[in-house]
């Protein structure tokens, strides 16, 4: 891993020189830190000699297909295994892949469900295997070994995720690779449910698994499993999924065993190799009936979980030819002490997910598919951090960066005859649940989260309304979980679940895919508490599209200082069903009602205090005085609007009491609000004189670029900055010292701090 | 031949001008961004997305702060769609959004032909599931 920079102004050492003292530095590396060369590349390695060969004796089309069929089929198996007996809740809602791997590590195949994003980033921890472990006469690569990997500055997204990896060998050769991974959930993190956003450093996210050797003979190493175990909250889970996640990787390789069989190595080689070639090539030949063009958007994060301030995401999305060029640039500096930050791999895996989910859903699913795509980042900011930053929240920066690549990328594909999906407005990118963790009912220390992380609104599409809290950006087919089922285990209930949270909208002609609220509270434990991790308070995470409107925002309630179970059972009838019921008419005297935004560090809760939150909407598509009256009107019926901002956004008239739309009225109503848009508007070249600004304004605490000018990075206001290829440290204080300062300031001022000693 | 490029906008290749699909209104070069052709509203974000919470007691209301962004709706000057919406940091300089490379969008239409209508897409139907 070590490059050599050579001083200006010495002498240049010549390229033995060099050579001799690459060798020495590699010889004697302390330590094998994360590779910046595998963890900075995401494309396929070089076709091997052995690759060639095997291509050269067999690469029949209808062979290899029938055998990615087979694989395909192995890997979904191997699938449905660790969903339907993974001990996280994770897995059992399908957070959760299998894969099988080229011999260099390059994803080729992998299952038809669950978290692409996670296999298409574990070819890193495969390829360190290779470069580190494979030729180590104290480490090796052996049958009936497996490894095991957590840590994201080695792949993959974040540190609650664990893979399992296996060598897969064929007469003492190593020939492919098979891997499953699971959002595990518990980690041993300085909070508990693996994803810290108090962590400050990478030493506060727990455990970090570099790929090691956890498994010999195909079986689980004892010492490794009990230091592993010792490490987490979750000492159970960790053995039981371990050992779900070998199980899967060894039904898969028995089906690769089965192939190789009937087939062959040949067969195998060549159908992993060809398969990826072949999409690759493919994707290269679908981007090229794009129009070229550049496309510039921007998604602001509107807190570090920590602190609310504004932190862009900044994307030019190219195309040339047959090159797409994603141009990171601009946005927000790392923070050197929060955890949204991501490292580079992650948001390359999350746009690989857009493409494969959202754009071209009929391509194999591997690396392959965003192999061919350019991604530019500023090294050391919030899209591709440092190894030093911590990443545990890098899904804010991960989804965020995906939205942006998601509104990008409609504007593309409009125009474009070439088709797989409709055009799609944004889906909603944050994770509205709860993480929870403490003593369970039954006496057990857990740590883990609400599925409900996995109810995303969907965006409209051109012809149709989003789909409500459908399914999360990072998977395709996973589940909102069974919270009864749920509830056996943990000591809280969600008291309202699954209800539609009105005039959350995101409007349009087509209207985004809205969320659900749900009300959490503590019933059968003293030690027990909740966090959540989302953006999006203060200012929407994502765009519209074409005239369509962004979702709203989404806050943090608590009702605390009541025992809502006793409630229930003296006075029901005071209880509501609806964050906007119970917050505004306070039903429970004496009890506090406040509002936070979504980044809350985990908190413990008493009996009977209420958690309210609600799922975000898609965005909307189109201008919504074209959306037909009669979707306006289902839309109150279900519950989604109220009847007076209906009539007022949408300029429809109808009777208050039958909802029977007067459709002239509705029309001279569209009529007047277009001609009042003509009025109010003020032509572009007028409305910028006023508009824009030359810094990011005063009163906000702003991180990136500001306009075009993509190479000065603010870092909190418009006097900090830097330049985007120079790194520099960005160092958040403590919110807690920024409000008793705020508060000494103000004693002072009173003259009350009574001569205390400074 | 003209290429429509979103919901509402095409372009004239031969005129080398954006257009609005609504009203045939020609907005203006397509050598520039669309917007500068457009009428632009300053919208308050609560306008939108209404506070659920009374804001006269909470300080988070499901409604967007309108001191930290506003909504830009862009409108056709001659018939008054919303041709597109920017959430933007209040100050923050408009998006040039869209910027289509002209010669080369002429030479990959020449090749295919006007559309009388752009491609929606293959609709997600339900798998009929597999039998003998
Ligand atoms: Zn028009």
């Amino acid at each position: 891993m070590n490059k050599i920079a050579t001083p200006a102004k010495t002498k240049t050492p010549s390229s033995e020189e060099l050579a001799l003292i690459e060798k020495f530095l590699n010889d004697t590396t302390l330590f094998l830190g994360p590779d910046p060369e595998i963890m900075q590349n995401h494309d396929l390695m070089p076709r091997s000699a052995v690759e060639d060969e095997a291509i050269g004796r067999m690469s029949d089309a209808h062979t290899i297909a029938k055998i990615r069929d087979r694989i395909q089929a192995g890997c979904d198996e191997g699938y449905e295994m660790v969903e339907q007996m993974g001990a996280a809740p994770g897995a059992k809602w399908g957070d959760v892949i299998t894969g099988v791997y080229s011999a260099s590590g390059d994803l080729a195949i992998a299952s038809a469900g669950g978290v692409l994003l996670f296999s298409a980033l574990v070819h890193h921890p495969i390829k360190f295997i290779i470069k580190n472990w494979l030729n180590d006469p104290t480490v090796g690569v052996r049958e009936g070994d497996g490894f095991i990997h957590n840590d994201s500055r080695y792949g993959n997204v974040h540190n609650t995720d664990q893979s399992m990896i296996l060598p897969i060998f064929h007469d003492g050769k190593l020939v492919c690779w098979v891997a499953s991974t699971v959002h595990e959930g518990e980690n041993g993190a300085i909070e508990p449910g693996g994803m810290p956003s108090m962590a400050e450093s990478p030493s506060d996210e727990g455990l970090k698994m570099c790929p090691f050797k956890v498994v010999e003979n195909y079986e689980i190493k004892r010492d490794l499993l009990t230091f592993l175990q010792n490490s987490v909250r979750e000492p159970k889970l960790q053995y039981e999924d371990m050992k779900v996640k070998l199980y899967a990787c060894l039904r898969i390789k028995q089906r690769i065993v089965e192939t190789l069989g009937t087939d062959g190595p040949d067969a195998l080689v060549s159908t992993l190799r060809l398969t990826m070639e072949n999409v690759r090539t493919e994707v290269k030949r679908r981007v090229s009936e794009w129009p070229d063009m550049t496309v510039r958007t921007y998604v602001i994060q509107d807190s570090t979980l920590r602190e609310n301030c504004v932190v862009k995401v900044n994307c030019k999305l190219t195309k040339t030819g047959d090159r797409l060029i994603f141009d990171f640039r601009g946005s927000a500096p790392e923070f050197t002490n929060r955890p949204t930050n991501t490292i580079v791999a992650g948001l390359k895996g999350m746009l690989s997910q857009l493409f494969l989910c959202y754009v071209w859903p009929d391509l194999p699913r591997g690396q392959a598919a965003f192999a061919p795509i350019e991604v530019i980042t500023d090294p050391h900011s919030i899209m591709n951090c440092s190894y030093d930053a911590p990443n545990s929240q890098s899904l804010m920066s991960i989804f965020t960066g995906f939205t942006a690549g998601q509104h990008a990328v409609a504007k593309f594909l409009y125009s474009c005859p070439e088709k797989y999906t409709k055009v799609h407005a944004p889906t909603f990118n944050m994770i509205n649940t709860f993480i929870w963790g403490g003593v369970s009912q039954h006496g057990e220390t857990l740590g883990n989260l609400c599925a409900d992380l996995n109810g995303m609104g969907a965006g409209a599409t051109v012809d149709r309304d989003g789909e409500h809290a459908l399914a999360p950006i990072f998977a395709t087919m996973a589940d909102i979980g069974e919270q009864e089922l749920n509830e056996e285990d943990v000591p809280f209930l969600q008291l309202v679940s699954k209800k539609m949270t009105r005039d959350a909208i995101a409007p349009g002609k087509y209207r985004g895919g809205q969320g659900y609220t749900m009300m959490v509270a503590t019933k059968d434990s003293d030690q027990w508490g909740f966090m959540t991790t989302c953006q999006g308070a203060k200012i929407p995470p994502m765009q519209g599209l074409f005239g369509g409107y962004a979702c709203g925002t989404y806050p943090l309630a608590k009702i605390r200082g009541v025992d809502v179970y006793d409630v229930l059972l003296e006075t029901p009838e005071k209880f509501r069903h609806s964050i906007e019921e119970l917050m505004n008419e306070r039903p429970f005297e004496g009890a506090s009602y406040t509002t936070h935004h979504m980044g809350m560090g985990f908190e413990i809760s008493k009996r009977g205090e209420l958690f309210m939150i609600s799922q975000g909407a898609g965005a909307g598509y189109g201008d919504l005085l074209e959306r037909d009256p009669a979707g306006v009107v289902r839309d109150i019926e279900e519950g989604l609007i109220s009847p007076g901002v209906a009539e007022r956004l949408y300029k429809v008239k109808f009777d208050p009491a039958t909802l029977a739309i007067d459709h002239q009225a509705t029309a001279t109503a569209r009529d007047a609000e277009r001609k009042a848009r003509l009025a109010r508007g003020v032509p572009y070249a007028e409305f910028v004189k006023t508009w824009n600004k030359p810094t990011p304004p005063a009163h906000l605490q702003y991180f990136g670029c500001w306009g075009e000018d993509i190479d000065k990075l603010y870092m909190g206001s418009a006097e900090r900055f830097r330049t985007g290829s120079e790194p520099k440290p960005n160092y958040m204080p403590n919110p807690k010292d920024v409000r008793i300062a705020e508060l000494e300031a103000r004693l002072a001022a009173l003259d009350a701090l009574g001569g205390e000693k400074q | 031949m003209k290429v429509p490029m979103t919901e509402y906008l095409r372009i004239d290749l031969d005129s080398e001008k954006w257009e609005c699909r609504v009203c045939d209104h020609e907005i203006g070069p397509a050598t520039k961004g669309y917007k500068e052709g457009m009428l632009v509203h300053d919208r308050d974000p609560r306008e939108i997305h209404p506070p659920i919470l009374d804001p006269d007691k909470y300080r988070y209301t499901f409604c967007p702060d309108p001191e930290w962004v506003r909504i830009l709706e862009y409108y056709c000057p001659h018939c008054g769609t919303m041709v597109e919406t920017e959430y933007a940091i209040p100050g923050h300089p408009p998006l040039h959004d869209m910027q289509p490379d002209l010669p080369v969008l002429r030479a990959q239409w020449a090749g295919r032909g006007q559309l009388a209508e752009p491609v929606v897409g293959p609709e997600v139907l339900a798998d009929q599931g597999h039998s003998h």
